[in-house]
This record gives C-alpha cells, sequence and structure tokens, in this order.
C-alpha cells in the first residue's frame, strides 16, 4: 500500500489546502451558484496547486497520500463548497484509482501524469438508466468484433464527463453472463469517435458541478483497451468495487469538512443572534442542537481516521468503508438539519450559506453506493464474520 | 544580482492572541504559527523578479527558533532557491530584538553579496517597523520603506511608498534595502508538489556566534496586557447633554 507523504511535508500540504478553501474558495462559493460553474481562473488554480494529483503516485508526477492523508486533505478542501471538490474528485478518486490499482504499465504511463497534473481530466462511467445500485447488471455492451471490443450503451449521471478526457467504461462483455462476471472496464478517450456527452444535468445542488449522460453508439476499441489488458476480461467489476471502496472513506472526509463548516457557521449565528435578552446559544433547546452536532462530527472524524489508517495497512476496508460512508454521510444530513433549524427562518433564505450547504450534501447520502446499499454491505459482512 | 528576503516565524494571522497569565507576553505554546504575511509578500516580490530574469537566486533567511526552518520550507515552496537559519535561541517565547536581527543579517549580506534585500515592513507579533531600517543604516544602504511598487532599473530602484499623506515616490540608489507594504502584490499559494520539492532545496544552519553577534536582549519587557474590553454605548437625548458629556465626563473639549 501507499505509504503517503513524509508527515513534515504533509502538514504544509494540509495547511496549503485549508488556506486556499478559506480565503480563495470559499469567497467563490456565491459566484459559482450563481452562475452555475467554477470560474476557469479558480480550476487553473486548482491544477497549479497539484490538487488533482493527489492520489497518482509520485512516479507518475502526483503526490501520492496514502488514505488517510487524503481524508484530511479532502476534510481540508470541503470545508468551502463540495462543487470544488467535483472538480478534482473523480482525478483523485474514481476516475483515476481503477488505472493505478490495475491498469497495466502502459496504461499507467499514458493517462496518468495527465490525470496528476489536471490536463486530462478523468471521468467514471459505472451508472446507467437502469442501473444504479444494482452496478452488477449493467447493459451497456461491448461486443467482440475480431480483435476489436464495440460499444454501445448509455451511462447517466456521469461526473466532469463534459470535460473528460477519458472514461473508465463499465460494459458487459459476457452476453450470456447476466450478472457482475460477465462484466469488463475499457479505458476510452474522450475523443473516440460514437461518443456523445449529452447538455449537463440540472441539479438540486452543488451547483457548478457537471454530470451528463453519456452516449456509446458503436465506439470500436482495441482488446488492449480493457482496464489491465486483455487478461482482466470479465473482471471489470472487482475494480469498480476496489475503486469504490477507497472512495467511501474520501466521501466520509467530504462529509466531515461540511459538517464542521456548517456547525461553526451555525454557532457563529447562535452567538449572534438574540431572542427572549440572550443569544440563542444560550437557550438550551440550542444548545443541545450545537452539542449533538459537535458530538456526532467527533465520532465521524475519528471513524474516518480509524479506517483510513486501516486501509493504508490492510490495503482494504471493506466493512469499515461502509460503515464510515453511511455513518458519516447521514450525521452530515443530520448536523445540516440542526444547523438550518438554529438559524430559524433565515436558515430558509438564499442569501445565508446555510440553505445551499444543507442542499448539497443531500447527494453524500447517495452518490458511490447509498446508504440502503451501505447497510446492505454491512449487514451481510456482520452475518458472515458469526456465521459457521 | 542576489536577493536576500528576511523571514519571521511568528503567530498565525487569524489565532486569537491570549495573554500569559503573568504578563510576561503572549502564549505561544502550542499555538498555530506561520510565515509573517509581510514577510510572504517580500517573497513574492522577490520570485517575480526572478521569474522577469532581472534576479539570480533568491536567498530566504529567518533567525529565531529552530522551528523557523518550516517558515523557511515555506518560503521555498513558494520558489526562493535556499535558506539560512540561525539558531538564535531555543525558547519560543524569546523574541530576538531588531538590532540583534539586523546586525545578524548584515553579516549575512557581507557573507553572500546580495544587490538587494527585501523585507516585510514589519512582523505582526511585536510591530516594531525596525529591522528594515536599521539593517540600512548598518550597511549604509538606501532605504526605502512601505514600498507598494517596486521598479528596478540598473543602479536604480524606484519606490512607490504608502505614507500618511498619500503615495509617495522615491529613487534611491542601489544597494538597497525595500521594505514592503501590504499592496505591493498578493503572494501565491504554494502548490504541492513545490512543497514536496522544497525539502530538497538546501537549508544551511548557524548560530550567532558563527556571524559574532551577540544576541542577548537590551529591551526589558515590563508588562503585557489584554486590550481593555471596550464598555457599552450609550445614546444621548439631545445636543446639549452630548455637549455635556464630552466636556465634563470625557473631557475632550
Amino acid at each position: 500500500m501507499l505509504d503517503g507523504v513524509d508527515d513534515d511535508v504533509f502538514e504544509s500540504l494540509v495547511d496549503t489546502v485549508d488556506r486556499f478553501a478559506r480565503n480563495r474558495l470559499i469567497p467563490a462559493e456565491r459566484t459559482v451558484e450563481q452562475a452555475n460553474a467554477v470560474p476557469e481562473e479558480i480550476v487553473a488554480e486548482m491544477r497549479a496547486m497539484g490538487l488533482f494529483g493527489l492520489s497518482t503516485p509520485q512516479e507518475f508526477g502526483g503526490i501520492g497520500v496514502n488514505a488517510a492523508q487524503e481524508s484530511r486533505l479532502i476534510e481540508a478542501l470541503c470545508y468551502a463548497s463540495l462543487s470544488f471538490r467535483s472538480l478534482i474528485g473523480t482525478n483523485v478518486g474514481i476516475g483515476s484509482q481503477g488505472f493505478v490499482m490495475d491498469g497495466t504499465a502502459k496504461q499507467k504511463a499514458r493517462w496518468l501524469p495527465g490525470i496528476a497534473s489536471g490536463e486530462t481530466v478523468a471521468s467514471f462511467a459505472l451508472t446507467e438508466p437502469d442501473t444504479g445500485s444494482d452496478a452488477g447488471g449493467i447493459r451497456t455492451r461491448a461486443r467482440r468484433d475480431g480483435s476489436d471490443y464495440v460499444i454501445d450503451g448509455t451511462k447517466r449521471y456521469i461526473t466532469n464527463a463534459v470535460r473528460a478526457g477519458v472514461f473508465t467504461v463499465f460494459a458487459r462483455t459476457d452476453p450470456d453472463e447476466a450478472g457482475a462476471d460477465g462484466v469488463s472496464a475499457f479505458v476510452v478517450p474522450a475523443d473516440t469517435p460514437g461518443i456523445t456527452v449529452a447538455t449537463p444535468d440540472r441539479k438540486m445542488g452543488q451547483r457548478g458541478t457537471k454530470t451528463s449522460d453519456v452516449i456509446f453508439d458503436g465506439v470500436r476499441l482495441p482488446e488492449t483497451a480493457i482496464l489491465g489488458g486483455p487478461a482482466m476480461l470479465n473482471r471489470g467489476f472487482r475494480t469498480a468495487m476496489k475503486v469504490l471502496d477507497r472512495g467511501r472513506i474520501h466521501i466520509g472526509a467530504m462529509a466531515v469538512g461540511q459538517g464542521q463548516r456548517m456547525l461553526d457557521i451555525a454557532t457563529d449565528y447562535a452567538l449572534e443572534r438574540s431572542q427572549f435578552g440572550k443569544p440563542i446559544g444560550q437557550h438550551q433547546l440550542v444548545q443541545g442542537l450545537i452539542a449533538d452536532s459537535q458530538a456526532e462530527l467527533h465520532a465521524m472524524r475519528a471513524l474516518v481516521r480509524a479506517t483510513a489508517a486501516e486501509y493504508d495497512r490492510d490495503g482494504a476496508a471493506v466493512l469499515g468503508a461502509s460503515c464510515t460512508k453511511y455513518f458519516c454521510t447521514e450525521a452530515v444530513g443530520r448536523i445540516a438539519d440542526r444547523a438550518l433549524q438554529i438559524h430559524g427562518g433565515a436558515g430558509y433564505m438564499c442569501d445565508y450559506d446555510i440553505e445551499r450547504l444543507y442542499r448539497d450534501v443531500r447527494l453524500l447520502r447517495i452518490y458511490e453506493g447509498t446508504s440502503q446499499i451501505q447497510q446492505i454491505v454491512i449487514a451481510r459482512r456482520t452475518l458472515a464474520g458469526r456465521s459457521h | 544580482m542576489k536577493v536576500l528576503v528576511p523571514v519571521k516565524r511568528v503567530i498565525d494571522y487569524n489565532v486569537k492572541v491570549r495573554v500569559k497569565g503573568d504578563g510576561s507576553g503572549v502564549d505561544l505554546a502550542n499555538v498555530k504559527m506561520s510565515m509573517n504575511p509581510f514577510d510572504e509578500i517580500a517573497c513574492e516580490a522577490a520570485i517575480r523578479m526572478k521569474e522577469s530574469g532581472a534576479v539570480e537566486e533568491v536567498i530566504a533567511v529567518s533567525i529565531g527558533v529552530k522551528q523557523a526552518q518550516e517558515t523557511l520550507r515555506t518560503a521555498l515552496a513558494m520558489g526562493c532557491d535556499r535558506a539560512i537559519l540561525i539558531v538564535a535561541t531555543d525558547d519560543v517565547h524569546t523574541d530576538i530584538e531588531p538590532l540583534a536581527v539586523a546586525k545578524l543579517l548584515k553579516a549575512v549580506v557581507d557573507a553572500e553579496e546580495p544587490g538587494l534585500v527585501i523585507c516585510g515592513k514589519q512582523a505582526i507579533d511585536n510591530d516594531m517597523n525596525a529591522t528594515g531600517q536599521m539593517l540600512s543604516a548598518l550597511l549604509g544602504w538606501s532605504q526605502a520603506t512601505f514600498a507598494s511598487k517596486i521598479d528596478i532599473d540598473g543602479d536604480h530602484a524606484t519606490v512607490k511608498r504608502e505614507v500618511d499623506g498619500g503615495m509617495q515616490s522615491i529613487k534611491v540608489k542601489m544597494p538597497a534595502v525595500i521594505s514592503v507594504d501590504l499592496r505591493l502584490n498578493e503572494p501565491r499559494y504554494a502548490s504541492l508538489p513545490n512543497i514536496m520539492k522544497a525539502k530538497k532545496k538546501p537549508l544551511d544552519e548557524k548560530t550567532p556566534e558563527d556571524y559574532g553577534v551577540d544576541v542577548s536582549p537590551r529591551l526589558e519587557v515590563v508588562k503585557t496586557a489584554e486590550p481593555p474590553e471596550r464598555d457599552a454605548g450609550i445614546i444621548v437625548k439631545s445636543v446639549d447633554e452630548l455637549l455635556d458629556k464630552l466636556k465634563n465626563e470625557a473631557g475632550v473639549i
């Protein structure tokens, strides 16, 4: 597993990302919300800072942080709007980790340097119109034609597809196998003929992030386009699950960053706003909302750190990662609700940041495995652990 | 030309400062420290000169505790080429006074022979605003303080200064000591790859003895206190009442 960056250097990285989030990104949040786009100059600054290459190994030009370090940096970055994180999210997570974990030497050398610098945006194309949580049931097909494969199908909610330079596309290579065992992962350059990226989706929150349908119509690829090479035929689903495993810790860290932000602004509001002759923070029922949020935030942070350490030690943390994603994203939803409640009527107004943050964090409980899927994983693992 | 940039490790500007119980100073134990913001502006100015081709090498210097090497690493990550750390104390609460710092900097200048020293106008901890001026006097160099614009042209520099009455432009002979003000530039964020590379850049560690400078204090801190809490204001009912209070309570008219 990755050893990560030296401790003393790492503290400087956290400090820099923290300052960047507070001084540069937070002041730009309202512009992003209104324009429904992150300004290009901020994209360029994020690229120059090296944020796209956080998890790419150093030999390919990245920073090469381990999961524990990634989670602390993501926590710092996600003190600002999740819309900024989304820009680097696929390059740091689902878009790149398949290459890092299972790519051939050639695939790594071709794509990882661009992914690390941010020049190439990497997208992960798994979800389909009829295939969400039941990811093993995907219908996109990769038909064998001579030594080539031809991909046909539609992918849905694909983050950063409009910017993508390369897609990791999951397609069924064994039509006789209906489940996960007939699926392969393909490395598909975005300029391959036959790919159409649809108009970006309109969403409830995280404005400025771009998700789209991607349509593959007769997209022809050599068999070397299979992630990990022809030997990985029909084994793409395992890659997807490994990638999502580390991603779940990352999402837990996002929840911690946003939870801290919302608790901070709610606390500031409770100190400032007076009712019945004193700041509302001196009323016990409001204190209850603050205390519950603070206690949950502590538990979230502790869980993320413990699970990330386990992942770095063992190379996997399936049960822990699911517990982390499930607990942290549900808890941040409760913190959002309390933080908005502390604001009273003001919290329902678009002039207050909490209104936007409340909508933004809602997605955390859904993507990269809904809470219900996490519950299934957690329960199955728990039952299997005690059965003889 | 080489440029020397002195940088100081100070309490982070976001930290709420607390006075120590015995009033001997500000509590710095386990407090977040970072580079003096004016020194960041000085680093940025020097690095931009290097990027424009006017300067060959930027050397950052810090004087204080050993932990100031973190501050120097920040300067290196921003783009300074190498660093010199003069460990003058092992107690984070001991502040090296401006005259001692200026003497040490003079010794560094004598050894390194830069053509220009760019420093922050003051450090945000003690707000002395003295080191740059003392250094120019010790060196016998020109000084240009509170710079908000610097143009170097051959053996002269034109510096726009922020003074009480507005802006003043002065032309000084090089070599010079220039102290920078807030509006000179906006310092860059060090990129993550550059933070990693900074670890491999040279950082020399020295002591005041290496330069034959005595850093023992000449000033005595008598007492440090929190600013007094402001009392709530009052609303007066009439102009007469206001005049009466200004005259008889505040005693200002």
